[in-house]
């Protein structure tokens, strides 16, 4: 069952045109990843499924009720996070929470003063005297400590430091083993990595690919590093085997992996000595949708 | 030393006049023109010295001494009558242009974090603010020079140079006055807010305090900056000694404002924060709540100012009985007119002015909800179960609460120091009638403020410009004798003027259903658009 729908979504501001034919959806107890780099849209979207921004076409759903028209009932059920957290500099931390918290119609004491200590923070204090990732954790424990079904977190760990990053991603496991959904998007890839079920990777508007982390590794290659008994040889014959180097500890290279069977078939006749591979993390799959253009131009030229 | 703490001080001075050119020069084409177009018009609706020292009488009494200031009325040349009518209310306007001029660049700058990033470049410690010095204190010679040479190439002949240039040497000697002011406010107050408060607050308790002593006591008027404005005795005796004091005061204050700024940590002020509550207040926990708690201190301020301004004018009434007492063809003059009394008959004219004041801060208010916007603040409440209907609404709630404790505030005001200071004391309901009478016009002028906010929210601020010509042609109305329709393009001309005019239920009627229905219009755009910062 989705729990956020997105279709063929469109957003221009003036004549420019922010999201273009976006498709998406969450499903419940999933954590969804959403990413892509800096002016690629992921605000813009998440606005729009907020009701913060009209959608210029398209239909975006959320719990299957219109995202603008069915705003306040959408919202008692959803918690957010924004990127940059604006607060207002003479109330005090603690004071906010209990606002965020009162406004979507909840009410969880035990739960606020629990994330309070667990993420380190001084209620007392003026949000004048907060730096950014305070003003973070300040939405983070509104967010968290209200009992919502679907979180949407806009870049949240963006100003936190490693250990409060590590309360973070406890607090999206504990919402995701309670059966909640969550749409992440994020920077921080070795995060969406550890957390995410599914990720969209956005750029310029569009959504260019989206499905499991494990759909998108086979779209792409796995990095080998081999030592054998004699020299391999006519490796590079191959047509899904790239980068290929010669280090200290043997040969590394990396090989799509659709052609993984065959390669390694052929390298088992040299006599192996070592054999790692490693998946290929997201960086790589970013990296090769991010530079975009160039990078394609780039391999059909070679 | 000096190198280390002033470093570049010239380049930021630069860099900030490019940053508030437009600004600037909107201000001083403004200011320049809203004062030479004066003059021509006297001179055309006044032709002669007969009718001049006509008009005289109708100024030689304490309700217009009060709100002009002393003038030279014996020689009411078209040059003293300018000065009269209007250098007083220009230099009201000019101490609001320093404030808000000199916070941009001092305590918001430093607010926003933007300073921090000046000073990590290899710029002093005191550069920026003193950049900031120079740019304002230029902005001022500059209006002092404009409106001084401006005058007199009008090429009238009360209007002579050396009149003309002491015009304009105090209008610009006032703005840095209150340049000086708002940099030493800056330093003391941790919020740009607190820094507009403060330094507003000055300049109403100089208003005040000259109002008050010039009827009174006029040698006490120099005590207050504005009370020089009139002392000048412009185009009629010249003095330049209240320039001089304007410049002596102005350099002082400046000096205490690199002082306190060099003893204090970026981001400080001098007036310590205490821990704050852990817990939020039943009340805060809604958006009414909210809006009201961010709002508090300037709705404080506002209402303890307006009941001040209202007590001001009526502590007059004293010296208007004596006045018209010891006078018999005032007596003869105004009696005549429908068998009011004295003081009922100058209520509507000090009313109108206190309405369109009292008329600022429920604009304030409502203007608000788009200031938390463009801080993109409103998010935070309206991804939360909150729909947009009841977020304005409790601005405008707010608002309309404002209004009532404002004009009811005033009122109250002047007739408690009126009535304690009148021989037979003076009848409340009377007084309130006369003020609350303007509730509809104000209910209008918030309505205009959300129409702006639900389909052209990049341009809240026209209703300021609305309020502006509101307060021009009501205010000087009588003098230039404008076509009625002039004055009722504005909701405040469909006032009936209680007590001396009856109280006439259509006009009232008619405002209210108008101002209902821009109000309905406003929500529908407010709930149909963008959030947008
Ligand atoms: N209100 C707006 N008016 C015009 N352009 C906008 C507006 N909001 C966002 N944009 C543009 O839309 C694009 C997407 O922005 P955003 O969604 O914030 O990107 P991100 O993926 O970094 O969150 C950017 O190019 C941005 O400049
Ligand atoms: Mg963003």
């Amino acid at each position: 069952m989705s729990v956020l729908e997105v279709k063929h979504l469109t957003k221009t501001f003036g004549k420019f045109n922010a999201l273009y034919d976006v498709n998406f959806d969450v499903k419940k107890g999933e954590v969804f990843g959403f990413i892509g780099p800096n002016g690629a849209g992921k605000s813009t979207t998440i606005r729009v499924l907020l009701g913060i921004l009209k959608a210029t076409e398209g239909q975006v759903k959320v719990f299957g009720k219109d995202a603008w028209d069915e705003a306040v009932d959408i919202h008692k059920h959803l918690a957010y996070v924004p990127g940059d957290v604006n607060l207002w500099p003479n109330l005090t931390g603690g004071e906010v929470i209990d606002l965020f918290v009162k406004l979507r119609g909840g009410n969880n004491n035990h739960k606020r003063e629990e994330l309070i200590k667990k993420f380190d923070l001084d209620p007392t204090k003026k949000c004048r005297t907060y730096s950014k990732g305070n003003r973070q954790k300040v939405a983070l424990v509104a967010a968290f400590s209200s009992d919502a079904d679907l979180y949407v977190l806009d870049e949240p760990t963006s100003g936190l430091d490693p250990l409060m990053e590590r309360v973070f991603q406890e607090c999206v496991m504990d919402v995701k083993s309670q059966g909640k959904s969550v749409l992440l998007s994020s920077h921080i890839l070795s995060e969406v990595e550890k957390l995410c079920d599914r990720v969209g990777i956005i750029r310029q508007g569009q959504i260019i690919e989206s499905g499991s982390l494990n759909e998108m590794r086979h779209l792409t290659r796995t990095h080998i590093l081999v030592d054998t008994k004699q020299s391999i040889t006519a490796l590079e014959e191959f047509n899904g085997v790239h980068d290929i180097e010669e280090t200290e500890n043997g040969l590394t290279f990396q090989v799509d992996t659709e052609e993984l069977d065959n390669v390694i078939k052929h390298v088992s006749q040299f006599g192996i000595l070592k054999l790692e591979s490693a998946p290929p993390t997201l960086e790589d799959l970013f990296m090769r949708h991010y530079e975009g253009n160039e990078k394609q131009g780039v391999t059909t030229n070679g | 030393m000096a190198d280390q703490v002033l470093a570049n001080t010239g380049r930021l001075a630069r860099f900030i006049f490019r940053l508030d050119r437009i600004r600037i020069a909107l201000w001083l084409i403004g200011l320049v023109i809203f004062t030479i177009i004066i003059p021509p018009a006297f001179d055309n609706l006044y032709k002669t010295q007969a009718e001049r020292d006509a008009i005289t009488e109708t100024m030689a009494n304490p309700a217009m001494t009060a709100m002009f200031g002393p003038g030279d009325l014996n020689h009411y040349t078209t040059g003293a009558m300018t000065a009269h009518q209007m250098v007083l209310m220009t230099a009201v306007i000019v101490g609001i242009m320093a404030i808000l001029l000199m916070a941009r660049h001092t305590r918001a700058d430093e607010e926003d974090g933007r300073i921090e990033m000046i000073r990590a470049l290899p710029s002093g410690r005191l550069s920026y603010l003193n950049a900031s010095l120079v740019v304002t204190s230029a902005t001022f010679i500059g209006l002092a020079l404009f409106t001084g040479f401006g005058l007199y190439a009008l090429g009238i002949e009360s209007l002579d140079l050396e009149g003309s240039l002491l015009y304009g040497a105090t209008l610009g000697g006032t703005g840095l006055v209150f340049a000086g002011v708002t940099a030493v406010f800056a330093q003391l107050s941790e919020s740009s807010r607190g820094t507009i408060g403060w330094s507003t607050a000055v300049l109403l308790i100089a208003y005040l305090l000259r109002a008050i002593t010039d009827v009174s006591n006029e040698s006490l008027s120099w005590l207050s900056p504005l009370g020089w404005v009139s002392k000048a005795e412009i185009y009629s005796s010249n003095q330049w000694l209240p320039v001089l004091l304007m410049l002596a005061v102005s350099i002082i204050l400046m000096v205490v404002s690199n002082y306190l700024n060099s003893i204090r940590d970026l981001g400080q002020g001098f007036i310590a924060s205490k821990p704050g509550k852990k817990y939020a207040s039943r009340f805060l926990q809604s958006p009414f709540g909210l809006a009201f708690r961010l709002q508090r201190t300037g709705f404080i301020s506002w209402a303890i100012g307006l009941f001040v301004l209202g007590a001001s004018y009526g502590s007059i009434f004293g010296d208007f009985e004596t006045f018209f007492g010891d006078n018999e063809m005032y007596e003869q003059m105004l009696v005549q007119a429908e068998g009011a009394s004295l003081v009922e008959q100058f209520i509507p004219t000090l009313m109108i002015v206190i309405a369109l004041i009292a008329t600022i801060p429920p604009v304030i208010a409502m203007n608000k909800l788009r200031g938390e916007e463009k801080k993109e603040r409103l998010e935070h409440i309206l991804t939360r179960a909150v729909s947009r209907t009841k977020l304005m609404g409790s601005y405008f709630v707010l608002a309309v609460i404002n209004a009532f404790v404002m004009i009811s505030l005033s009122a109250l005001g002047l007739w408690s120091a009126g009535t304690s200071v009148m021989e037979e004391g003076l009848e409340f309901g009377m007084i309130y009638s006369a003020a609350i009478v303007y509730f509809p016009a104000m209910v209008a002028m918030i309505g205009i403020a959300i129409l702006l906010n639900g389909f052209l929210p990049r341009m809240t601020h026209l209703v300021w410009l609305y309020f502006i010509y509101s307060f021009f042609v009501l205010y000087l109305g009588n003098m230039f004798q404008f076509p009625d329709w002039v004055g009722q393009l504005s909701p405040f001309g469909h006032i009936p003027q209680l007590p001396i005019e009856d109280a006439a239920f259509m006009p009232l009627f008619v405002l209210s259903i108008i101002a209902v229905g821009i109000i309905i219009l406003g929500f529908i755009g407010f709930n149909k658009r963008d959030l947008q910062n």
